[in-house]
């Protein structure tokens, strides 16, 4: 029964990185109907940031308000630079293009820092609670839920209480219209890049320390998990995309708990297969759950 | 012709190679409904479209208060005082009235005059102020139009570009939206550039009337002269 309690945890805390992961693909998917490959790698870039920034001033906080900051910036650059002159009449055009950011990042983040693993540490220390003799969150899950919940209801308010989030959504489902009403669509766009990118940014940097350390592939895997997730959830929904990193994050931690660490991925795809063989949209694909 | 709201002159425009207009003129005087008519693929929604950016002309001109629109973005238009409400009702299903509504009004400067006129949208659209919570799909085609148009009219707009507002409505809707189009623009001067398939209820408003065939203007005249002449209805028009 410990043994449960503290897999559940640990997969919870596990599932909100895949969650807020989950969330930047959405919120891309959302905004310009592009699956972006390319969230992990700019992931990575933007940890590789933080990574120097803690280096050079010994500080974990400056080096996160970096990554989200660099985050911000790569989203921005890879709109207004790529994408936005990528032909989306096919959408594998995108996809393919997001393929080619991959290596190309992760081709000069193995120039500039090298293809090993590079320490990462965390604030706060990882060693669980025991409530009663059985292992539940360590002071980092804690810090991890708050990062990602935030996130979350901050993400929530902007689309549903704001001006702007009304923007973004009309400018994602109905882009001509909206530029008739006066919205600028390309800026939402851009705007929305911005946005994914740097909540993937704060996913990476929130894993990474979790792991071997940066690498510039350190982020592959997560990606694998939380695309997973983001299909699961489908992927129009954010409540969807949250709910999807969940389910993915308790179930690797049940399978590698009971099962074994190798079994894990295949874990995934099976999940991807019974979900998507019942509800081909996802889990929260109604018109309703695209409203909300 | 001074004093003209909107002035087209030889229009040329279409996708890709082949032009869908050809050489179009036209001119709307502040307060006037002009009329656009003519058969399916005629070229009248193009013609929207161009005026409005989201076509880009090949040649001609289009100028508004005499200033050429050309360099002027989709996006900044709904400033200068055109609303274009396209075919198809333009709602965004997937948004609420209320946000739909809000969205008309969210690049007004003037924030207090833009929930006014909200509130005076719902005042005209009963039926929208009791669905004010339902998302755009949950709406009947009636009811789109109306929040396509009163979306519109919350830029508070000079001139309204209105694409098929009768297309799949039933007469008795259609009836409405004509008189209500009357009355707005007695009320508030507001010209209207109304495209339509429904000859009859188009001409009832009409004071202009411009028939389009295959990109070209073949026909200009008041609104009263095309409404009477049965050759040129028979020819162009079809009843």
């Amino acid at each position: 029964m410990s043994e449960f309690i503290y897999l559940t945890f640990d997969g919870l805390s596990r599932g909100l990185v895949y969650a807020a992961f989950a969330l930047a693909l959405v919120l891309i998917w959302r905004a310009a109907r592009i699956v972006n490959f390319a969230q992990g790698a700019m992931a990575v870039s933007a940890v590789y940031v933080a990574y120097s920034v803690t280096n050079a001033t010994g500080s974990y906080w400056l080096g996160f308000a970096a990554a989200l900051l660099a985050g911000l910036a790569l989203g921005v650059t890879v709109e207004r630079v790529v994408m936005r002159f990528v032909d989306h009449s096919s959408p594998l055009n995108g996809v393919v293009v997001a393929l080619g950011l991959v290596l190309i990042l992760q081709g000069v983040l193995g120039i500039v820092y090298g293809n090993e693993f590079l320490p990462f540490s965390t604030p706060f220390s990882r060693d669980a609670f025991e409530v009663g003799g059985v292992a539940m969150l360590s002071r980092y899950d804690l810090f991890v839920i708050a990062a990602v919940g935030s996130v979350v209801i901050a993400l929530t308010l902007l689309f549903t209480r704001t001006a702007i989030g009304l923007r973004m959504r009309a400018a994602a489902f109905a882009p001509d219209v909206s530029r008739l009403l006066g919205v600028s669509v390309g800026g939402m766009l851009t705007l929305g890049w911005a946005l994914a990118a740097a909540v993937g940014s704060l996913a990476g940097i929130l894993v990474v320390p979790t792991e071997l350390g940066v690498h510039p592939t350190a982020m592959d895997v997560v990606f694998v998990s939380a695309f997973a997730a983001a299909v699961v959830g489908g992927l129009d929904s954010p409540i969807g995309a949250v709910v999807g990193g969940l389910i993915v994050g308790v179930l690797l931690s049940y399978v590698s708990g009971y099962i074994d660490v190798t079994v894990a991925p295949m874990a995934v795809l099976a999940l991807l297969v019974v979900v998507l063989l019942g509800r081909p949209g996802g889990l929260f694909s109604s018109s309703k759950a695209r409203v909300a | 012709m001074s004093g003209a709201l909107l002035q087209v002159e030889g229009l040329t425009a279409g996708y890709g190679a082949a032009p869908v207009l050809h050489e179009v003129d036209l001119t709307v005087q502040p307060g006037e409904i002009v009329a656009v008519l003519g058969a399916n693929g005629a070229g009248k929604t193009t013609l929207l479209r161009t005026l409005s950016g989201l076509v880009k002309c090949t040649h001609g001109r289009v100028l508004l208060d005499g200033d050429d629109l050309a360099g002027t973005k989709v996006e900044h238009l709904v400033r200068r005082g055109i609303a274009h409400v396209p075919e198809g009702r333009g709602v965004v299903t997937e948004l609420t009235v209320d946000e739909n509504l809000r969205l008309g009004g969210l690049w007004r400067r003037d924030r207090a005059d833009a929930r006014v006129a909200l509130d005076e949208v719902y005042d005209l659209f009963p039926s929208l102020a009791q669905r004010r919570t339902f998302a755009g799909h949950q709406l009947s085609g009636g009811e789109r139009q109306m929040l396509a148009l009163g979306r519109a009219l919350i830029g508070r707009p000079r001139l309204l570009l209105l694409d098929e507002p009768s297309l799949g409505l039933a007469p008795k809707v259609t009836r409405h939206i004509m008189t209500l189009l009357r009355d707005l623009r007695a009320r508030t001067g507001l010209a209207v550039l109304l495209v339509e398939q429904n000859v009859r209820s188009a001409l009832s408003i009409a004071d202009e009337g411009v028939v389009l065939a295959l990109g070209r203007v073949v026909v200009r005249n008041r609104a009263s002269v095309l409404r009477d002449d049965a050759d040129l209805r028979h020819a162009y028009l079809g009843f």
